[in-house]
Protein backbone atom coordinates (compact mmCIF):
# COMPACT_ATOMS: atom_id res chain seq x y z
CA UNK A 1 0.00 0.00 0.00
CA UNK A 2 2.96 2.27 0.64
CA UNK A 3 4.70 1.19 -2.53
CA UNK A 4 3.88 4.33 -4.46
CA UNK A 5 5.78 6.78 -2.24
CA UNK A 6 8.33 8.63 -4.36
CA UNK A 7 9.37 11.19 -1.73
CA UNK A 8 13.12 11.21 -1.20
CA UNK A 9 13.47 7.96 -3.02
CA UNK A 10 16.95 6.94 -4.03
CA UNK A 11 17.63 4.73 -7.03
CA UNK A 12 21.00 3.05 -6.72
CA UNK A 13 23.15 3.23 -9.85
CA UNK A 14 26.65 3.60 -11.13
CA UNK A 15 26.51 6.63 -13.42
CA UNK A 16 28.78 9.66 -13.45
CA UNK A 17 26.21 11.53 -11.39
CA UNK A 18 25.80 8.73 -8.86
CA UNK A 19 29.53 8.65 -8.25
CA UNK A 20 29.90 12.35 -7.60
CA UNK A 21 30.73 13.39 -4.08
CA UNK A 22 27.55 14.41 -2.23
CA UNK A 23 29.20 17.74 -1.37
CA UNK A 24 29.66 18.44 -5.06
CA UNK A 25 26.07 17.60 -5.81
CA UNK A 26 24.78 19.78 -2.99
CA UNK A 27 26.92 22.75 -4.01
CA UNK A 28 26.08 22.13 -7.65
CA UNK A 29 22.33 22.12 -7.10
CA UNK A 30 22.53 25.11 -4.78
CA UNK A 31 24.44 27.23 -7.29
CA UNK A 32 22.33 25.91 -10.14
CA UNK A 33 19.17 27.11 -8.39
CA UNK A 34 20.66 30.59 -8.16
CA UNK A 35 21.95 30.45 -11.74
CA UNK A 36 18.49 29.66 -13.08
CA UNK A 37 17.52 33.22 -12.26
CA UNK A 38 20.23 34.57 -14.58
CA UNK A 39 18.31 33.37 -17.61
CA UNK A 40 16.10 35.99 -19.25
CA UNK A 41 16.12 35.22 -22.96
CA UNK A 42 14.81 32.40 -25.11
CA UNK A 43 18.33 31.22 -25.85
CA UNK A 44 19.32 31.13 -22.19
CA UNK A 45 16.19 29.21 -21.19
CA UNK A 46 16.85 26.77 -24.01
CA UNK A 47 20.35 26.32 -22.66
CA UNK A 48 18.98 25.60 -19.16
CA UNK A 49 16.52 23.06 -20.48
CA UNK A 50 19.14 21.42 -22.65
CA UNK A 51 21.57 21.27 -19.77
CA UNK A 52 18.98 19.64 -17.50
CA UNK A 53 18.21 17.01 -20.13
CA UNK A 54 21.94 16.41 -20.49
CA UNK A 55 22.26 15.90 -16.72
CA UNK A 56 19.34 13.45 -16.74
CA UNK A 57 20.89 11.47 -19.58
CA UNK A 58 24.25 11.35 -17.81
CA UNK A 59 22.59 10.16 -14.59
CA UNK A 60 20.90 7.25 -16.42
CA UNK A 61 17.75 7.72 -14.32
CA UNK A 62 14.67 6.46 -16.13
CA UNK A 63 12.81 9.50 -17.45
CA UNK A 64 9.46 7.92 -16.51
CA UNK A 65 10.46 7.99 -12.88
CA UNK A 66 11.25 11.70 -12.99
CA UNK A 67 7.98 12.48 -14.71
CA UNK A 68 6.15 10.51 -12.02
CA UNK A 69 7.83 12.76 -9.46
CA UNK A 70 6.66 15.86 -11.32
CA UNK A 71 2.98 15.13 -10.81
CA UNK A 72 2.59 17.09 -7.56
CA UNK A 73 4.03 20.31 -9.09
CA UNK A 74 2.36 20.07 -12.49
CA UNK A 75 -0.64 21.97 -11.12
CA UNK A 76 1.56 24.77 -9.82
CA UNK A 77 3.34 25.06 -13.16
CA UNK A 78 0.05 25.14 -15.08
CA UNK A 79 -1.37 27.74 -12.71
CA UNK A 80 1.52 30.20 -13.04
CA UNK A 81 1.54 29.64 -16.79
CA UNK A 82 -2.12 30.62 -17.03
CA UNK A 83 -1.61 33.62 -14.74
CA UNK A 84 0.99 34.99 -17.13
CA UNK A 85 -1.09 34.26 -20.20
CA UNK A 86 -4.06 36.17 -18.83
CA UNK A 87 -2.50 39.04 -16.97
CA UNK A 88 0.61 40.12 -18.87
CA UNK A 89 -0.56 42.63 -21.44
CA UNK A 90 2.53 43.64 -23.36
CA UNK A 91 3.72 43.13 -26.92
CA UNK A 92 1.52 42.27 -29.86
CA UNK A 93 -1.93 40.80 -29.43
CA UNK A 94 -1.66 37.17 -30.56
CA UNK A 95 -5.31 36.19 -30.49
CA UNK A 96 -8.59 37.12 -28.92
CA UNK A 97 -11.32 34.81 -27.70
CA UNK A 98 -14.22 36.67 -26.11
CA UNK A 99 -12.83 38.50 -23.13
CA UNK A 100 -9.59 36.50 -23.19
CA UNK A 101 -6.77 38.36 -24.89
CA UNK A 102 -3.41 36.65 -25.23
CA UNK A 103 -0.40 38.88 -25.78
CA UNK A 104 2.98 37.88 -27.08
CA UNK A 105 4.81 38.87 -23.92
CA UNK A 106 2.33 36.94 -21.74
CA UNK A 107 2.90 33.77 -23.68
CA UNK A 108 6.65 34.28 -23.56
CA UNK A 109 6.73 34.94 -19.82
CA UNK A 110 4.42 31.98 -19.20
CA UNK A 111 6.74 29.64 -21.02
CA UNK A 112 9.81 31.11 -19.30
CA UNK A 113 8.37 30.62 -15.83
CA UNK A 114 7.21 27.09 -16.60
CA UNK A 115 10.65 26.14 -17.87
CA UNK A 116 12.22 27.68 -14.78
CA UNK A 117 9.98 25.62 -12.50
CA UNK A 118 10.50 22.47 -14.49
CA UNK A 119 14.26 22.81 -14.47
CA UNK A 120 14.38 23.49 -10.73
CA UNK A 121 12.18 20.52 -9.85
CA UNK A 122 14.01 18.17 -12.20
CA UNK A 123 17.44 19.11 -10.88
CA UNK A 124 16.52 18.76 -7.23
CA UNK A 125 14.76 15.44 -7.91
CA UNK A 126 17.88 14.30 -9.67
CA UNK A 127 19.85 15.10 -6.53
CA UNK A 128 17.69 12.91 -4.28
CA UNK A 129 17.27 10.17 -6.87
CA UNK A 130 21.01 9.71 -7.35
CA UNK A 131 22.29 10.36 -3.83
CA UNK A 132 21.49 8.07 -0.92
CA UNK A 133 19.95 9.96 2.02
CA UNK A 134 22.91 8.94 4.15
CA UNK A 135 25.39 10.57 1.75
CA UNK A 136 23.29 13.72 1.58
CA UNK A 137 23.46 13.92 5.35
CA UNK A 138 27.21 13.31 5.35
CA UNK A 139 27.67 16.00 2.73
CA UNK A 140 25.52 18.46 4.65
CA UNK A 141 27.41 17.81 7.85
CA UNK A 142 30.69 18.67 6.17
CA UNK A 143 29.32 21.69 4.35
CA UNK A 144 27.71 23.06 7.51
CA UNK A 145 30.92 22.36 9.45
CA UNK A 146 31.98 26.03 9.68
CA UNK A 147 28.81 26.77 11.68
CA UNK A 148 30.31 24.80 14.58
CA UNK A 149 32.35 27.93 15.25
CA UNK A 150 29.20 29.69 16.38
CA UNK A 151 28.20 26.65 18.47
CA UNK A 152 25.58 25.45 16.05
CA UNK A 153 25.04 21.68 16.77
CA UNK A 154 25.92 20.49 13.27
CA UNK A 155 26.76 16.91 14.21
CA UNK A 156 23.62 16.46 16.27
CA UNK A 157 21.52 17.90 13.47
CA UNK A 158 23.09 15.50 10.96
CA UNK A 159 22.59 12.59 13.34
CA UNK A 160 18.93 13.48 13.79
CA UNK A 161 18.54 13.72 10.05
CA UNK A 162 20.13 10.37 9.37
CA UNK A 163 18.15 8.66 12.12
CA UNK A 164 14.87 10.04 10.78
CA UNK A 165 15.79 9.08 7.23
CA UNK A 166 16.84 5.64 8.38
CA UNK A 167 13.51 5.05 10.08
CA UNK A 168 11.21 6.27 7.32
CA UNK A 169 11.11 2.86 5.60
CA UNK A 170 10.84 1.07 8.94
CA UNK A 171 7.87 3.18 9.97
CA UNK A 172 6.31 2.69 6.55
CA UNK A 173 6.55 -1.07 6.94
CA UNK A 174 5.17 -0.81 10.42
CA UNK A 175 2.24 1.32 9.24
CA UNK A 176 1.54 -1.17 6.50
CA UNK A 177 1.53 -4.06 8.95
CA UNK A 178 -0.71 -2.37 11.50
CA UNK A 179 -3.01 -1.12 8.77
CA UNK A 180 -3.42 -4.66 7.51
CA UNK A 181 -4.00 -6.04 10.99
CA UNK A 182 -6.76 -3.48 11.59
CA UNK A 183 -8.26 -4.01 8.13
CA UNK A 184 -8.43 -7.70 8.98
CA UNK A 185 -10.39 -6.71 12.09
CA UNK A 186 -12.87 -4.87 9.90
CA UNK A 187 -11.63 -1.31 10.29
CA UNK A 188 -12.34 0.79 7.22
CA UNK A 189 -10.42 3.94 6.42
CA UNK A 190 -11.40 4.39 2.81
CA UNK A 191 -15.15 4.87 3.18
CA UNK A 192 -17.69 6.49 5.47
CA UNK A 193 -18.18 10.08 6.59
CA UNK A 194 -15.28 12.37 7.43
CA UNK A 195 -15.85 11.78 11.14
CA UNK A 196 -15.80 8.01 10.74
CA UNK A 197 -12.62 8.18 8.74
CA UNK A 198 -10.85 10.31 11.32
CA UNK A 199 -11.96 7.86 13.98
CA UNK A 200 -10.60 4.98 11.91
CA UNK A 201 -7.13 6.52 12.02
CA UNK A 202 -6.87 6.14 15.80
CA UNK A 203 -6.37 2.35 15.73
CA UNK A 204 -3.52 3.01 13.32
CA UNK A 205 -1.80 5.90 15.08
CA UNK A 206 -1.80 4.61 18.65
CA UNK A 207 0.13 1.39 17.91
CA UNK A 208 2.42 3.32 15.59
CA UNK A 209 3.34 5.83 18.29
CA UNK A 210 3.78 3.10 20.87
CA UNK A 211 6.23 1.24 18.67
CA UNK A 212 8.04 4.40 17.60
CA UNK A 213 8.70 5.33 21.22
CA UNK A 214 9.81 1.80 22.01
CA UNK A 215 12.13 1.87 19.04
CA UNK A 216 13.58 5.24 20.06
CA UNK A 217 14.31 3.90 23.52
CA UNK A 218 15.94 0.75 22.16
CA UNK A 219 18.06 2.84 19.83
CA UNK A 220 19.15 5.16 22.63
CA UNK A 221 20.18 2.20 24.78
CA UNK A 222 21.99 0.54 21.88
CA UNK A 223 23.93 3.75 21.21
CA UNK A 224 24.81 4.19 24.83
CA UNK A 225 26.11 0.64 25.34
CA UNK A 226 28.34 1.18 22.35
CA UNK A 227 29.77 4.28 23.95
CA UNK A 228 28.31 7.00 21.78
CA UNK A 229 29.40 10.39 23.08
CA UNK A 230 28.57 12.77 20.26
CA UNK A 231 30.63 14.03 17.36
CA UNK A 232 33.82 15.21 19.13
CA UNK A 233 36.83 13.31 17.78
CA UNK A 234 34.66 10.80 15.99
CA UNK A 235 36.14 9.16 12.88
CA UNK A 236 34.09 8.29 9.84
CA UNK A 237 33.31 4.96 8.25
CA UNK A 238 32.17 6.54 5.00
CA UNK A 239 34.95 8.83 3.83
CA UNK A 240 34.08 11.53 1.36
CA UNK A 241 36.57 11.71 -1.51
CA UNK A 242 36.98 14.48 -4.00
CA UNK A 243 38.13 13.25 -7.42
CA UNK A 244 38.31 14.36 -11.04
CA UNK A 245 34.58 13.85 -11.52
CA UNK A 246 33.80 16.49 -8.93
CA UNK A 247 36.20 19.00 -10.45
CA UNK A 248 34.73 18.29 -13.89
CA UNK A 249 31.17 18.76 -12.64
CA UNK A 250 31.97 22.11 -11.09
CA UNK A 251 33.84 23.25 -14.22
CA UNK A 252 30.80 22.34 -16.30
CA UNK A 253 28.69 24.39 -13.92
CA UNK A 254 31.01 27.38 -14.43
CA UNK A 255 30.69 26.98 -18.20
CA UNK A 256 26.91 26.90 -17.84
CA UNK A 257 26.92 30.11 -15.82
CA UNK A 258 29.21 31.78 -18.35
CA UNK A 259 26.90 30.63 -21.14
CA UNK A 260 23.83 31.97 -19.37
CA UNK A 261 25.58 35.28 -18.79
CA UNK A 262 26.48 35.62 -22.46
CA UNK A 263 22.97 34.72 -23.64
CA UNK A 264 21.29 37.28 -21.43
CA UNK A 265 19.43 40.00 -23.19
CA UNK B 1 -15.62 -22.91 3.52
CA UNK B 2 -13.16 -24.06 0.88
CA UNK B 3 -10.35 -21.73 -0.14
CA UNK B 4 -8.90 -22.32 -3.59
CA UNK B 5 -6.03 -20.50 -5.25
CA UNK B 6 -5.64 -20.89 -8.99
CA UNK B 7 -2.44 -19.89 -10.76
CA UNK B 8 -1.97 -17.08 -8.29
CA UNK B 9 0.94 -14.71 -8.75
CA UNK B 10 1.81 -11.58 -6.83
CA UNK B 11 4.37 -8.94 -7.71
CA UNK B 12 5.25 -6.15 -5.28
CA UNK B 13 5.69 -2.63 -6.70
CA UNK B 14 5.07 -3.74 -10.28
CA UNK B 15 6.40 -1.34 -12.91
CA UNK B 16 9.01 0.34 -10.70
CA UNK B 17 12.72 -0.42 -10.34
CA UNK B 18 11.81 -2.08 -7.02
CA UNK B 19 9.49 -4.68 -8.47
CA UNK B 20 9.74 -8.09 -6.91
CA UNK B 21 7.83 -11.23 -7.65
CA UNK B 22 6.78 -12.83 -4.39
CA UNK B 23 4.43 -15.53 -5.67
CA UNK B 24 4.00 -17.32 -8.97
CA UNK B 25 1.82 -20.18 -10.19
CA UNK B 26 0.38 -21.02 -6.79
CA UNK B 27 -2.29 -23.70 -7.06
CA UNK B 28 -3.55 -24.86 -3.69
CA UNK B 29 -6.81 -25.94 -2.15
CA UNK B 30 -7.54 -25.60 1.54
CA UNK B 31 -10.45 -27.94 2.27
CA UNK B 32 -13.33 -26.85 4.49
CA UNK B 33 -12.80 -27.86 8.11
CA UNK B 34 -9.16 -28.81 7.64
CA UNK B 35 -6.21 -27.82 9.80
CA UNK B 36 -3.73 -26.78 7.15
CA UNK B 37 -0.11 -25.98 7.88
CA UNK B 38 1.89 -23.85 5.45
CA UNK B 39 5.62 -24.45 5.81
CA UNK B 40 8.63 -23.11 3.95
CA UNK B 41 11.92 -21.42 4.67
CA UNK B 42 12.22 -17.66 5.16
CA UNK B 43 11.35 -15.76 1.98
CA UNK B 44 9.45 -18.65 0.42
CA UNK B 45 6.28 -16.55 0.09
CA UNK B 46 4.34 -17.88 3.08
CA UNK B 47 3.41 -14.48 4.45
CA UNK B 48 2.41 -13.10 1.05
CA UNK B 49 0.27 -16.17 0.49
CA UNK B 50 -1.46 -15.69 3.82
CA UNK B 51 -2.43 -12.12 3.01
CA UNK B 52 -4.30 -13.40 -0.03
CA UNK B 53 -6.55 -15.54 2.14
CA UNK B 54 -8.61 -12.58 3.28
CA UNK B 55 -7.93 -10.21 0.43
CA UNK B 56 -5.45 -7.92 2.17
CA UNK B 57 -3.52 -8.46 -1.04
CA UNK B 58 -5.25 -9.03 -4.33
CA UNK B 59 -3.47 -11.42 -6.68
CA UNK B 60 -1.78 -9.70 -9.62
CA UNK B 61 -2.39 -12.90 -11.59
CA UNK B 62 -4.89 -15.73 -11.19
CA UNK B 63 -7.85 -16.05 -8.84
CA UNK B 64 -8.45 -16.66 -5.16
CA UNK B 65 -11.75 -18.25 -4.24
CA UNK B 66 -12.94 -17.95 -0.64
CA UNK B 67 -16.23 -19.80 -0.22
CA UNK B 68 -18.28 -18.34 -3.06
CA UNK B 69 -16.41 -15.05 -3.31
CA UNK B 70 -13.95 -14.83 -6.17
CA UNK B 71 -11.07 -12.38 -5.79
CA UNK B 72 -9.02 -11.22 -8.76
CA UNK B 73 -6.97 -8.11 -9.27
CA UNK B 74 -10.11 -6.26 -10.43
CA UNK B 75 -12.18 -6.99 -7.32
CA UNK B 76 -13.28 -3.77 -5.60
CA UNK B 77 -12.85 -2.96 -1.95
CA UNK B 78 -16.50 -3.24 -0.92
CA UNK B 79 -16.75 -6.94 -1.72
CA UNK B 80 -13.70 -7.67 0.38
CA UNK B 81 -15.25 -6.83 3.73
CA UNK B 82 -17.50 -9.89 3.75
CA UNK B 83 -14.43 -12.04 3.14
CA UNK B 84 -12.59 -10.33 6.00
CA UNK B 85 -15.44 -11.08 8.32
CA UNK B 86 -15.28 -14.78 7.53
CA UNK B 87 -11.51 -15.09 7.56
CA UNK B 88 -9.73 -13.90 10.70
CA UNK B 89 -5.98 -13.42 10.66
CA UNK B 90 -3.70 -13.50 13.67
CA UNK B 91 -0.56 -11.79 12.40
CA UNK B 92 2.96 -12.26 13.68
CA UNK B 93 3.37 -10.37 16.93
CA UNK B 94 -0.34 -9.46 17.02
CA UNK B 95 0.18 -7.50 20.25
CA UNK B 96 1.34 -4.61 18.05
CA UNK B 97 -2.21 -4.02 16.91
CA UNK B 98 -3.60 -3.19 20.38
CA UNK B 99 -4.71 0.41 20.74
CA UNK B 100 -7.77 0.82 22.95
CA UNK B 101 -7.99 2.19 26.48
CA UNK B 102 -9.12 -1.10 27.94
CA UNK B 103 -8.62 -4.71 27.02
CA UNK B 104 -12.36 -5.24 26.72
CA UNK B 105 -12.78 -2.42 24.22
CA UNK B 106 -9.89 -3.71 22.15
CA UNK B 107 -11.34 -7.20 21.92
CA UNK B 108 -14.72 -5.69 20.97
CA UNK B 109 -13.19 -3.63 18.13
CA UNK B 110 -13.49 -6.35 15.48
CA UNK B 111 -17.04 -7.48 16.27
CA UNK B 112 -18.31 -3.88 16.45
CA UNK B 113 -16.75 -3.10 13.06
CA UNK B 114 -18.72 -5.95 11.58
CA UNK B 115 -21.97 -4.69 13.06
CA UNK B 116 -22.40 -7.00 16.03
CA UNK B 117 -24.50 -5.38 18.80
CA UNK B 118 -22.52 -3.96 21.69
CA UNK B 119 -23.93 -6.22 24.40
CA UNK B 120 -23.18 -9.34 22.41
CA UNK B 121 -19.68 -8.16 21.53
CA UNK B 122 -18.96 -7.49 25.20
CA UNK B 123 -20.26 -10.91 26.22
CA UNK B 124 -18.11 -12.58 23.58
CA UNK B 125 -15.07 -10.63 24.66
CA UNK B 126 -15.51 -11.60 28.32
CA UNK B 127 -15.93 -15.22 27.38
CA UNK B 128 -12.83 -15.25 25.17
CA UNK B 129 -10.66 -13.53 27.76
CA UNK B 130 -11.55 -16.34 30.15
CA UNK B 131 -10.98 -18.98 27.50
CA UNK B 132 -7.50 -17.62 26.80
CA UNK B 133 -6.64 -17.90 30.47
CA UNK B 134 -6.36 -14.20 31.27
CA UNK B 135 -6.82 -13.45 34.98
CA UNK B 136 -10.03 -11.99 36.31
CA UNK B 137 -10.13 -8.20 36.02
CA UNK B 138 -7.90 -7.99 32.94
CA UNK B 139 -10.81 -6.68 30.88
CA UNK B 140 -10.74 -3.28 32.59
CA UNK B 141 -6.97 -2.83 32.40
CA UNK B 142 -5.10 -0.93 29.72
CA UNK B 143 -3.62 -3.39 27.24
CA UNK B 144 -0.28 -1.57 27.57
CA UNK B 145 -0.03 -2.51 31.26
CA UNK B 146 -0.01 -6.23 30.51
CA UNK B 147 2.95 -8.54 30.06
CA UNK B 148 4.01 -9.50 26.53
CA UNK B 149 2.41 -12.93 26.77
CA UNK B 150 -0.85 -11.48 28.05
CA UNK B 151 -0.90 -8.85 25.30
CA UNK B 152 -0.53 -11.63 22.78
CA UNK B 153 -3.54 -13.43 24.24
CA UNK B 154 -5.64 -10.28 24.20
CA UNK B 155 -4.78 -9.70 20.55
CA UNK B 156 -5.69 -13.28 19.70
CA UNK B 157 -8.98 -12.84 21.56
CA UNK B 158 -9.59 -9.77 19.41
CA UNK B 159 -9.46 -11.87 16.26
CA UNK B 160 -11.42 -14.79 17.69
CA UNK B 161 -14.13 -12.37 18.83
CA UNK B 162 -15.16 -11.89 15.20
CA UNK B 163 -16.13 -15.56 15.26
CA UNK B 164 -14.50 -16.27 11.89
CA UNK B 165 -15.21 -19.42 9.88
CA UNK B 166 -11.56 -19.56 8.90
CA UNK B 167 -8.73 -18.72 11.26
CA UNK B 168 -5.33 -17.90 9.79
CA UNK B 169 -2.37 -17.98 12.17
CA UNK B 170 1.01 -16.52 11.25
CA UNK B 171 3.61 -17.83 13.70
CA UNK B 172 1.21 -17.22 16.58
CA UNK B 173 3.63 -18.39 19.27
CA UNK B 174 6.85 -16.69 18.16
CA UNK B 175 8.61 -15.23 21.19
CA UNK B 176 6.44 -16.95 23.81
CA UNK B 177 7.81 -19.20 26.53
CA UNK B 178 7.50 -22.97 25.95
CA UNK B 179 4.53 -23.59 28.24
CA UNK B 180 2.60 -20.61 26.89
CA UNK B 181 3.37 -21.80 23.41
CA UNK B 182 1.93 -25.24 24.01
CA UNK B 183 -1.12 -23.83 25.77
CA UNK B 184 -2.00 -21.49 22.91
CA UNK B 185 -1.43 -24.10 20.23
CA UNK B 186 -3.63 -26.57 22.13
CA UNK B 187 -6.30 -23.90 22.44
CA UNK B 188 -6.30 -23.31 18.69
CA UNK B 189 -6.59 -27.03 18.13
CA UNK B 190 -9.51 -27.27 20.53
CA UNK B 191 -11.30 -24.38 18.83
CA UNK B 192 -10.65 -26.03 15.49
CA UNK B 193 -12.34 -29.21 16.66
CA UNK B 194 -15.14 -27.75 18.78
CA UNK B 195 -16.22 -24.95 16.46
CA UNK B 196 -15.33 -26.74 13.26
CA UNK B 197 -13.16 -23.78 12.33
CA UNK B 198 -10.98 -24.18 9.27
CA UNK B 199 -7.50 -23.38 10.56
CA UNK B 200 -4.47 -22.34 8.57
CA UNK B 201 -1.16 -22.26 10.41
CA UNK B 202 1.86 -20.59 8.86
CA UNK B 203 4.86 -21.78 10.79
CA UNK B 204 8.58 -22.48 10.92
CA UNK B 205 8.02 -25.21 13.45
CA UNK B 206 7.87 -28.59 11.76
CA UNK B 207 6.87 -30.06 15.12
CA UNK B 208 3.74 -27.88 15.33
CA UNK B 209 2.87 -28.63 11.72
CA UNK B 210 3.28 -32.37 12.29
CA UNK B 211 1.39 -32.41 15.58
CA UNK B 212 -1.67 -30.35 14.69
CA UNK B 213 -2.18 -30.26 10.93
CA UNK B 214 -4.06 -32.76 8.82
CA UNK B 215 -3.02 -31.08 5.57
CA UNK B 216 0.37 -29.57 4.78
CA UNK B 217 1.41 -27.17 2.02
CA UNK B 218 5.10 -26.68 1.33
CA UNK B 219 6.16 -23.36 -0.19
CA UNK B 220 9.50 -22.80 -1.90
CA UNK B 221 10.72 -19.79 -3.88
CA UNK B 222 7.27 -18.25 -4.22
CA UNK B 223 5.31 -21.30 -5.29
CA UNK B 224 3.75 -24.42 -3.78
CA UNK B 225 5.93 -27.47 -4.28
CA UNK B 226 4.10 -30.12 -2.27
CA UNK B 227 0.68 -30.56 -0.76
CA UNK B 228 -0.54 -33.56 1.21
CA UNK B 229 -1.18 -35.19 4.58
CA UNK B 230 1.64 -34.76 7.13
CA UNK B 231 2.52 -38.48 7.03
CA UNK B 232 3.46 -38.02 3.35
CA UNK B 233 5.20 -34.68 3.66
CA UNK B 234 7.32 -35.54 6.69
CA UNK B 235 8.25 -39.08 5.67
CA UNK B 236 11.10 -38.13 3.37
CA UNK B 237 13.93 -36.10 4.91
CA UNK B 238 15.92 -35.94 1.67
CA UNK B 239 13.08 -34.34 -0.23
CA UNK B 240 12.42 -31.74 2.49
CA UNK B 241 16.13 -30.85 2.59
CA UNK B 242 15.91 -29.78 -1.04
CA UNK B 243 13.50 -27.04 0.05
CA UNK B 244 15.76 -26.17 2.98
CA UNK B 245 13.38 -27.75 5.49
CA UNK B 246 13.86 -30.49 8.06
CA UNK B 247 11.71 -33.30 9.36
CA UNK B 248 10.21 -32.83 12.84
CA UNK B 249 12.51 -33.85 15.69
CA UNK B 250 10.39 -36.93 16.44
CA UNK B 251 10.89 -38.18 12.89
CA UNK B 252 14.60 -37.32 12.96
CA UNK B 253 14.96 -39.34 16.14
CA UNK B 254 12.93 -42.20 14.71
CA UNK B 255 15.11 -42.41 11.59
CA UNK B 256 18.26 -42.28 13.69
CA UNK B 257 16.88 -45.09 15.84
CA UNK B 258 15.89 -47.20 12.85
CA UNK B 259 19.33 -46.82 11.34
CA UNK B 260 21.02 -47.77 14.60
CA UNK B 261 18.76 -50.76 15.22
CA UNK B 262 18.90 -51.91 11.60
CA UNK B 263 15.13 -51.56 11.19
CA UNK B 264 13.39 -50.57 7.94
CA UNK B 265 11.98 -47.01 7.80
CA UNK B 266 8.45 -47.06 9.18
CA UNK B 267 5.66 -44.49 8.79
CA UNK B 268 6.82 -41.22 10.41
CA UNK B 269 5.92 -40.57 14.05
CA UNK B 270 4.44 -37.07 14.07
CA UNK B 271 4.13 -36.54 17.82
CA UNK B 272 6.04 -37.53 20.92
CA UNK B 273 3.18 -39.86 21.86
CA UNK B 274 3.36 -41.70 18.54
CA UNK B 275 7.12 -41.95 18.85
CA UNK B 276 6.87 -43.37 22.36
CA UNK B 277 4.36 -46.00 21.20
CA UNK B 278 6.55 -46.88 18.25
CA UNK B 279 9.64 -47.29 20.43
CA UNK B 280 7.77 -49.34 23.02
CA UNK B 281 6.53 -51.63 20.24
CA UNK B 282 10.02 -52.00 18.81
CA UNK B 283 11.52 -52.76 22.21
CA UNK B 284 8.92 -55.44 22.94
CA UNK B 285 9.43 -57.08 19.54
CA UNK B 286 13.21 -56.96 19.60
CA UNK B 287 13.54 -57.64 23.34
CA UNK B 288 14.58 -61.28 22.81
CA UNK B 289 17.48 -60.44 20.50
CA UNK B 290 19.37 -58.71 23.27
Amino acid sequence: MMEKMVFGRYIPGDSFVHRLDPRTKLIFVFIFIAAVFLANSTASYALLLGFTLFAIIVSKVRIGFLIGGLKPVIFLIAFTFLLHIFFTKQGDLLFEFGFIKVYEEGLRQGIYISVRFLVLVLMTSLLTLTTSPISITDGLEVLLGPLKKIRFPVHELALMMSISLRFIPTLMDETDKILKAQLARGSDISSGTMKERVKAVVPLLVPLFVSAFKRAEDLAVAMEVRGYRGGEGRTRYRQLKWDWRDTTALLILLLLIAGLWLLRR
Amino acid sequence: MDITLQRVGYTYAAGTPFQKQALHDVDVRIPDGSYTAVIGHTGSGKSTLLQHLNALLKPTEGTVRVGDTVITKETKGKQLRSVRRKVGIVFQFPEHQLFEETVLKDVMFGPLNFGIPEAEAAARAEELLGLLGLPEGTAEKSPFDLSGGQMRRVAIAGVLAMDPDVLVLDEPTAGLDPSGRREIMDLFHRLHEERDMTTILVTHSMEDAARYADHVIVMHDGTDVLEGPPEDVFGDAGRLARWRLEVPRTVAFQREFERGAGLPEGPPCLTEEQLADYLAGAVKKGGGAR
